[in-house]
């Protein structure tokens, strides 16, 4: 081998430029917050981004182990509103305790997760259809067990969804937030520090690569979709914290905001390159433009989405040139 | 024996054998659901109503389909649908009643469809970004503009020359099943007859090796995503001149995912390459036909979405090579059946 | 001396896929503490044996044992866990993660399930120490040298506790130094009493280091022999089938140094080169000229090739063609000018695997007459079927999908594909890589009746013996540049290797 330039100084590894793009973007954001918006600068408004979007945040983290595997999860949103209405289901129309409501939610997240990590390996369905397949199932059981929205009024939920948690002067943050950032931190540990983290990102490389390793492919894939399942699950119920109620019509396009904020936060879609923490900036990102839109208060509804499609646009360009110009 | 084994491994085998079982599942429940009647010299029944209905999706899937095939998704279709009918009832609402007008407002939105196709294309092409991202980009923006088209308003439209698109007919079939057709005979010939559907299946299949063969794969991609943008742009014509009206935040809802179902249902893979135009437009009529059988068996419409995940999920393991090597394995372990032909299959390592 | 019991003993394996009947109750065995080769050609079926062993293929007849016992591997993690472990032809391993993480993944040091990453590291360093590779083992794999990933590959086998192991085309992609180095490793490895089944389509190296072969044809098992036993010719024959052609006549078929070198400049690039492809050059080739490139990997003769078919565009120079400057900027800008490129790498830069051998073949004279023109079917099935006559190209059926053709085949395909362009230059990278002596033989006939023809080729192989037997002049690079440019006048592989090595601490 020759030998290879030693260059001295930082150079931040290629796989690390999206992440930090998507970063340098965010502070951008903030600044131009700040400075537009007295109220803005308040760290609340940073800690508002995370209580708003926590179910958001641990839907996103599941959707970032099957995209780091080169799948897809569209169900996500299908299942979130699932659970909200099991969990209606069970505590208003047949007064089950919080906890055993919770339970059967996260089960039966897991189940449907299973299952199409099941269609996936075994009879080899495209992910991008299996989990379609999922989206539907899911919507179509939240209309057959109700058509209308419940309203939650159990008195655990309550508790703890009116908790808060002081983190000294006027900030504070919600317990769904703790959960959330446990989420992140546990889903950060795995993907770094064990041999299932490691065989999720051999799949996304190189999947045939990683069966002739002799990797537990297989196993790993239906495992992926099960932890989106369960992600998916504890989203539902962070919301229903979140709005209190059981609906039918919740997370619908949900998906699209997932594998949006993965995206932005450096994951490639192709699989085998991207981090939990990347995801949590991409959604930071966008709850940045949806707190900016609010803060500004003229612009009609439909602009958020034709501005939320205008960064997605830069930040994507920007990524791409970004990675391009070190390859 | 092996004609029918061949047929049976056909990969348009199963969605047809679906949705015939479908239709005769139809007309046990509703003995008079074949029935076509000739009224004003018009075609009248549940089965023309499945191809009226189904027209907009066979249209998004025709387009679909070439994108599939280059390795590709548009995610885009539904806020193009959206977008083409408010700018066409927008122009419709503003203007004299007449054909004129009617013809104006078709060119204009799919003007503007063609635009839209040019910059799904131009990102995926020029930019070099993952399809789906990059048309995720415009699926969200897309409803933004629609609403801002029709300042947030649903425009209602009274023209008889505008709703025939969606409504009207002629030589006595409705009108939107012979454009429907008349799209599908375009594209099918046009890429048959023409080297088209070979260097599309050479990008999908392998865009590297196809660039270094010479082929001017940025091309090809940007023109699938301009027809398949024009589609979508007839198909919001179609859409929002059957109900007089726009609807910018739920016109085309989640047809672009229907569409996709109709693709792989109709046996083109996701992953490119190889694809069926008439196996979309089967897949498409399988999931009209879907939402038509759900109302004539009394299935209580909340169960429609269920009703067609089931109904894919089934006709997805039919296709799939995996599920019936499965079974075949099982089947030939089961006792009392004949051996099959391949005894050595028998001992085959269970994978 | 062979020992009672065999560490691998296979029977009557059969393997049918569908149209291809790749095994046809082909036996095996391999004892403890020997080297055992498995040749044949292309399509013989050797990866088809080797993927039953190591459990990637369940067989549809016959019998595995391993030191006795009866197997039946349901994946390549049974079998390594079983002691069987392997190096693929293809490089298996995943570009994405670290060298280190490459050489242990599956196997990594763990305390409570967490990843021991700075004991990996280490262990993964040793690993490569053993065949003499120092990298920087956190760095990713995509950044390595094929050579480099070869070896890693070579690397993880070594960790596990292989009591055999399977060398699949070990040695394909390494160069002449690397190579010995790994038959010293093959052959340490032998005293410590492992089994090892090498696949190599380099005839000397097998008599080097096999202590017994095996011969495989068309999926029948043709013999077995120890080395000793047997003289090279004598395998060549068995393989093939028929009395090796001799390859002397070669010579003198072609067109004369004199003759090509009054001929008129066909293709003339000045100063051209690409920033982390290829220093700027100078070259011109003439009509009917074999231009040889020789360098060792990585020495920048793939990027030269690539410049000078527009695969990348270059960031100076100019490139003329018959005396006017022409910009190539995209392949299909060197499809233009007549200009033809076998890229080394079949799989990703050559094949469209789902599609038929027809179809493969007609891709680049119908992507240069564009979507609007179509060749008629029947022009297509003309084409087709006589490229396949020519080439000899098998199975003979046009409509096969080229995803199925063993490696041979494959590359004659995509030979097809550029011939009937009707190119005025042929580049070639690496054709012959990875391809039996039939193929090789029948692929350098053609170039030297090209040429005679009038055809300029660029012909660029990592055996020196091949560029010297070819070309008409050879282009030597090292480190990304152009260094030397020889007439082929009494020059011989030592030279060349002087050239390429000058300034190369050994």
């Amino acid at each position: 081998m020759t030998t290879l330039a030693r260059v001295k100084g930082y150079r931040p590894q290629q796989r690390h430029l999206p992440i930090l793009a998507t970063l340098a973007l965010l502070i951008g954001a903030y600044i131009f917050g700040a400075s537009s918006y007295e109220a803005f600068g308040s760290g609340q408004v940073i800690l508002d981004l995370f209580i708003n979007n926590a179910f958001l945040l641990v839907v996103a983290v599941g959707m970032t182990f099957v995209i780091l595997t080169g799948g897809i999860d569209l169900s996500v949103g299908s299942v979130v509103a699932l659970s909200t209405v099991i969990s209606g289901d069970l505590l208003q129309k047949h007064g089950w305790p919080a906890y055993a409501a919770i339970a059967v939610v996260l089960v039966v997240g897991a189940l449907l997760g299973a299952g199409m990590g099941a269609l996936i390996h075994f009879f080899e369905i495209q992910p991008f259809i299996a989990t379609l397949i999922g989206m539907f199932f899911a919507r179509g059981l939240c209309y057959t067990i109700t058509t209308e929205a419940y309203s939650i009024d159990n008195a655990t939920i309550a508790t703890l969804a009116q908790t808060q948690i002081p983190l000294g002067g006027e900030l504070h943050i919600s317990i769904s937030v703790v959960v959330a950032l446990v989420v992140v931190a546990a889903a950060a540990y795995v993907l770094a520090f064990t041999r299932f983290g490691r065989t999720v990102y051999s799949i996304g490389g190189n999947a045939q690569s990683a069966m002739l390793m002799g990797l537990k492919t297989g196993r790993t894939k239906i495992a992926v979709y099960t932890i989106s399942g369960v992600c998916s699950a504890l989203g539902g119920l962070l919301l229903v914290l979140y709005k209190s109620s059981g609906d039918p019509l919740n997370g619908v396009g949900l998906e699209l905001t997932a594998i949006a904020a993965v995206v932005i936060g450096g994951t490639i879609l192709t699989g085998g390159s991207g981090y939990v923490l990347g995801t949590v900036l991409g959604i930071m990102v966008l709850g940045i433009i949806q707190t900016l839109i609010t803060f500004d208060g003229t612009l009609n509804s439909w602009w958020t989405s034709i501005i939320t499609g205008a960064l997605l646009f830069v930040f994507i360009v920007l990524q791409r040139l970004v990675t391009r110009r070190t390859r | 024996m092996t004609a029918l084994k061949g047929l049976t491994k056909h990969r348009l085998f199963w969605p047809v054998v679906a949705l015939l079982v479908l239709l005769l599942g139809d007309l046990v429940a509703s003995p008079s659901f074949f029935k076509i009647e000739l009224r004003d010299g018009h075609l009248y029944g549940n089965l023309v109503d499945i191809l009226k209905n189904g027209a907009p999706l066979i249209l998004i899937a025709i387009g679909m389909t070439l994108v599939i095939a280059t390795r590709g998704i548009d995610l885009s279709v539904g806020s193009v649908v959206a977008i083409s009918g408010a700018l066409a009832c927008l122009w419709v609402s503003d203007n004299a009643d007449g054909a004129v007008t009617t013809l104006i407002a078709f060119g204009l939105a799919l003007g503007l469809s063609l635009v839209l196709g040019v910059w799904n294309g131009w990102l995926v092409a020029a930019l070099g970004i993952q399809p789906i991202i990059a048309t995720l980009i415009l699926m969200v923006a897309g409803r933004g503009i629609a609403q801002l088209i029709t300042d947030g308003q649903i425009i209602t439209v009274n023209s008889h020359s505008f709703e025939w698109i969606g409504s009207g007919f002629l030589l006595t079939l409705p009108s939107a099943i012979l454009i429907a057709l008349a799209v599908f005979v375009l594209a099918s010939v046009l890429v048959r007859r023409s080297a088209l559907g070979l260097l599309v299946e050479a990008v999908g299949g392998n865009p590297e090796a196809s660039r270094l063969a010479g082929l001017r794969s940025a091309r090809l991609t940007w023109l699938v995503y301009v027809f398949c943008a024009l589609c979508a742009g007839i198909a919001g014509l179609m859409i929002s001149a059957n109900v007089h009206s726009a609807d910018g935040n739920h016109a085309g809802l989640f047809i672009e995912l229907d569409a996709i179902l109709a693709v792989v249902v109709g046996g083109t893979q996701l992953t490119g390459g190889r694809f069926s135009l008439g196996g979309s437009v089967i897949g498409a009529l399988l999931i009209q036909t879907l939402t038509t059988t759900v109302y004539a068996l009394g299935i209580p419409p909340e169960a429609i979405m269920l009703f067609k995940a089931l109904v894919v999920l089934a006709v997805c393991l039919l296709q799939s090579p995996a599920f019936r090597r499965k079974l075949r394995r099982r089947r030939a372990n089961t006792p009392g059946t004949p051996a099959p032909a391949s005894a050595p299959e028998k001992v085959e390592v269970t994978a | 001396m062979p020992e009672p019991q065999p560490m691998v003993r296979m029977s009557g394996i059969r393997k049918e896929f569908p149209g291809v009947l790749a095994l046809d109750g082909v036996d095996f065995r391999m004892y403890p503490g020997e080297v055992h080769a498995l040749m044949g050609e292309n399509g013989a079926g050797k990866s088809t044996l080797i993927k039953v062993l190591t459990g990637v293929y369940g067989v549809d007849a016959g019998t595995i044992e391993l030191d006795g016992g009866a197997v039946a591997f349901s994946g390549p993690g049974e079998a390594q866990q079983a002691g069987v472990s392997t190096v693929y032809q293809e490089v298996n391993l995943c570009p994405n993660l670290s060298v280190a993480e490459n050489v242990c993944l599956g196997r990594e040091p763990r305390r409570f399930g967490r990843i021991q990453w700075g004991p990996m590291r280490r262990r993964a360093e040793e690993l490569l120490a053993r065949l003499d590779v120092h990298v920087d083992v956190s760095a990713e794999l995509s950044t390595c040298s094929i050579a480099v990933q070869q070896l890693v590959a070579i690397a993880r086998a070594l960790d596990v506790d292989a009591r055999v192991l399977v060398l699949d085309e070990p040695t394909s992609s390494l160069d002449a130094g690397e190579v010995e180095k790994l038959l010293d490793v093959v052959r340490a490895l032998r005293e410590t009493g492992m089994a090892i089944l090498f696949v190599s389509h380099f005839i000397d190296q097998v008599f080097a280091v096999a202590d017994r072969m095996t011969v495989l044809r068309n999926g029948k098992l043709i013999g077995e022999y120890r080395t000793a036993d047997i003289t090279p010719v004598e395998l060549v024959t068995r393989m093939i089938g028929k009395e090796l052609q001799v390859l002397e006549d070669l010579e003198d078929s072609g067109p004369s140094r004199a003759e090509v070198a009054g001929a008129p400049v066909l293709l003339a690039a000045e100063n051209l080169g690409r920033k982390g492809g290829v220093a700027p050059f100078d070259l011109a080739i003439h009509a009917g000229e074999v231009v040889g490139l020789a360098g060792l990997l990585g020495s920048g003769r793939t990027e030269l090739a690539r410049l000078l078919f527009g695969a990348d565009h270059a960031d100076s120079g100019t490139v003329k063609i018959d005396g006017d400057p022409t910009p190539l900027r995209t392949p299909r800008a060197g499809l233009d000018h007549k200009i033809a490129f076998l890229s080394e790498n079949r799989k990703a830069e050559g094949l469209v695997e789902e599609l038929t051998v027809r179809e493969n073949i007609v891709l680049a004279l119908q992507a240069s007459r564009g979507w609007a023109r179509p060749l008629s079917r029947r022009r297509q099935d003309e084409i087709a079927e006589k490229y396949i006559k020519a080439l000899d190209i098998r199975p003979a059926n046009p409509e096969a999908l080229v995803g199925n053709l063993s490696g041979g085949n494959q590359q004659k395909v995509l030979l097809a594909r550029w011939l009937i362009t009707e190119p005025r230059l042929l580049i070639l990278d690496e054709p012959t890589r990875g391809i039996d002596i039939g193929a090789k033989t029948e692929i350098q006939r053609l170039v030297t009746q090209l040429s005679g023809d009038g055809m300029a080729v660029v012909f660029i192989s990592a055996e020196l013996e091949e560029v010297l037997r070819l070309s008409h002049r050879v282009v030597v690079l090292r480190d990304r540049k152009v260094v030397a440019e020889r007439e082929n006048q009494a020059l011989t592989a030592d030279d060349i290797m002087a050239t390429m090595a000058e300034g190369v601490q050994a």
